[in-house]
């Protein structure tokens, strides 16, 4: 029982950043209908830029900022220079999503030429190696602060897309977005902003799995992958799902780690994409997907 | 360009005389590669005509009926450990190399299984959940994938006293040029238009008495036997196999030398298989400036020139021919 409650709240830990990178997935799904791929990678860039700012000894909170405008800046960068020139030739929605892989691709290189391939440790103000009892029940003070910050940003995020004017843009356009270019949204704006929160909140998973992993050019893929599972399970065009999503593979990951075994956490994720997908392919909390040939 | 006035016209792989010139004339300079080339260029022409036969099987898949897939190292691996596994049983090579794409081919049919329902993007997560599923499979267990040492296989014996490197040539060449000549009638025969009649409207495509279900898994299965049929060919050709071959970046490559080649084109497939194996190579000092180059590749590609490198040469062949006009 002790061991049952340990592993599910380590996995609510690590489900919360798994649902933090799920929610930018969502939020771009949702408005603009493509898979981003290039979200990993997004993420790895705004990690090592905020690395580099360590290394020239900014202080901590002033790096994190800076990586995360950089992680936002490169991708409203990509959506107005790449992305939208493509939709004005008619690029389908499949091409939009190859157009991802190849943003990915580049940025991948660029971080592998600039950061080197050698692992680095990432200093971070919450010590893993800091354990807090309650009881039988440990917990890192990194897997606490994780837990916390990722938690109130969801609620962060809430509270921006349903109570704020932003928000209410943002559901206009996703819902109907030439009904919102008619009521005079001004869509394209709202879309990047879109794709710049997207990728900050998959530039702060980036900082807190920094220091849990080790920080090298491939460190986003696997949490990337992770991710994507998520927001299929609670349903790619649905936030709440992304969420729910994230929490429940944590914890079913953290569960099958303890309980079966090692090797099988990892394949876990990847069984549940494709279970999903052959009996609730809508996800969880999704709706959509009424077709039927 | 040219009228078609009869059902056999359609079929004829070649239809015009000059054509028939050229072509002969390619497929020459490629037989007699080894005897003017360096040894380095006939090894890379070996990986090449290797790799063309995985992208022609995707290209099957993506290009012509439209169903987008993120899995094929998956299937690789599958093929690459069906033939090494069974080569070291001493099954002879034939056989061996047919099984691994026939089990990649059985694989591809499950995978299919969801195509059925799933469409664009979330076909391109089932198939890629599939893909780096099976690879955390073998990485996890040392029954299939031989342990941490890997496995081994033993390579073929040059026939009639030819330098290995020179054998080794003429046999993946000689098995891709067949594999070429199958794709080729597989796109004109009935098949062919029923993969692209599903691509441009399933829906329409089924109204016109398309079978859905059996043309979608059998493009999936036809797909996963040429990849299965590679990875033999790479398991043969390296004698050695390991799971750290077959990550998410060998589907990624797969995928881009499909896009870059052009999309339903074979021609543009072999291209494209050229040009992944290529660019590492030429910049073997700057490695990591690889995924760059595929991906600003990519944007182009898609931005510029959507049929890619094939869609440039018929656009070029187009323009000669018709000069000075336009």
């Amino acid at each position: 029982m002790e061991r049952f409650i340990q592993y599910t709240i380590s996995g609510l830990s690590t489900g919360s950043v798994y649902a933090l990178v799920a929610l930018g997935l969502a939020l771009i799904y949702r408005s603009t209908r493509i898979l981003n791929f290039a979200h990993g990678d997004v993420t790895t860039a705004g990690t090592f830029m905020a690395f580099a700012l360590l290394g020239m000894n900014l202080p901590f909170a002033a790096a994190a900022l800076l990586g995360l405008l950089f992680g936002a800046a490169v991708a409203t960068g990509f959506y107005f220079s790449i992305l939208v020139p493509a939709q004005r030739r008619d690029a389908t929605q499949l091409g939009q999503i190859i157009l991802t892989l190849g943003l990915g691709l580049i940025i991948q290189g660029l971080v592998t030429y600039f950061g080197g391939t050698e692992p680095h440790s990432f200093p971070f103000p919450l010590s893993e190696f800091k354990i807090y009892r309650v009881g039988p029940i440990t917990m890192s003070q990194l897997g606490l602060g994780t837990l916390g910050i990722s938690l109130l940003c969801c609620l962060l995020f809430y509270l921006l897309v349903q109570k704020t004017r932003i928000g209410l843009a943002m559901r206009a356009t996703s819902e109907n977005l030439p009904a919102a270019q008619t009521l005079g949204i001004p869509t394209r704006q709202v879309l990047a902003f879109s794709w710049g929160l997207a990728a900050l909140l998959g530039v702060l998973a980036g900082l807190f799995l920094a220091p849990a992993l080790i920080l090298d050019p491939f460190f986003m893929l696997e949490p990337f992958l992770k991710g994507f599972a998520a927001a299929i399970l609670g349903g790619l065009n649905s936030l709440p799902g992304a969420i729910v999503g994230g929490l429940i593979l944590g914890v079913a990951e953290s569960w099958a780690g303890g309980f079966i075994s090692i090797a099988f956490k990892n394949t876990l994720a990847f069984l549940i994409i494709i279970l999903v997908l052959l009996v609730r392919p809508e996800g969880l909390l999704g709706e959509e997907f009424k077709e039927r040939v | 360009m040219d009228l078609i006035e009869s059902y056999r016209e359609e079929l004829q792989l070649i239809r015009r005389p000059w054509t028939k010139v050229w072509v002969s004339a390619i497929v020459l300079a490629l037989f007699l590669l080894p005897f003017y080339a360096p040894e380095h260029l006939i090894y890379i022409g070996t990986i090449i005509c290797i790799t063309a036969i995985g992208v022609q099987g995707q290209n099957l898949l993506i290009g012509y009926t439209g169903q987008i897939s993120f899995g094929q190292a998956g299937f690789l691996a599958i093929g690459a450990y069906t033939f090494g596994h069974l080569a070291r049983f001493g099954m002879p090579w034939p056989v061996a190399l047919l099984s691994a794409g026939l089990m990649a081919g059985l694989f591809g049919i499950i995978v299919g299984f969801p195509s059925l329902r799933l469409k664009g993007p979330y076909l391109a997560i089932a198939t890629m959940g599939f893909g780096i599923a099976v690879y955390q499979i073998f990485a996890n267990s040392e029954v299939l994938s031989g342990g941490r040492m890997g496995l081994s296989i033993e390579k073929l014996q040059p026939i009639l006293g030819m330098a290995p490197l020179k054998f080794n040539y003429y046999f993946n060449f000689l098995i891709a040029l067949l594999l070429t000549l199958a794709s080729y009638n597989i796109v004109s025969s009935y098949m062919g238009r029923a993969f692209i009649a599903i691509r441009d409207n399933d829906i329409a495509a089924e109204v016109i008495g398309v079978n859905l279900t059996r043309y979608k898994l059998l493009s999936f299965a036809v797909s996963s036997f040429y990849t299965g049929v590679q990875g033999g060919l790479y398991a043969l050709y390296l004698g050695y196999l390991e799971p750290n071959m077959f990550t998410f970046m060998e589907s990624v490559t797969l995928f881009v030398a499909v896009i870059i080649g052009g999309l339903a084109s074979i021609e543009g497939s072999i291209m494209g298989a050229a040009f992944v194996i290529l660019v590492p190579n030429l910049l073997s000092s700057y490695k990591e400036m690889v995924p760059v180059v595929f991906g600003v590749a990519i944007l182009v590609v898609l931005i510029f020139e959507p049929l890619g490198l094939a869609g440039r040469w018929f656009k070029t062949r187009l323009y000669l021919s018709n000069w000075p006009f336009r």
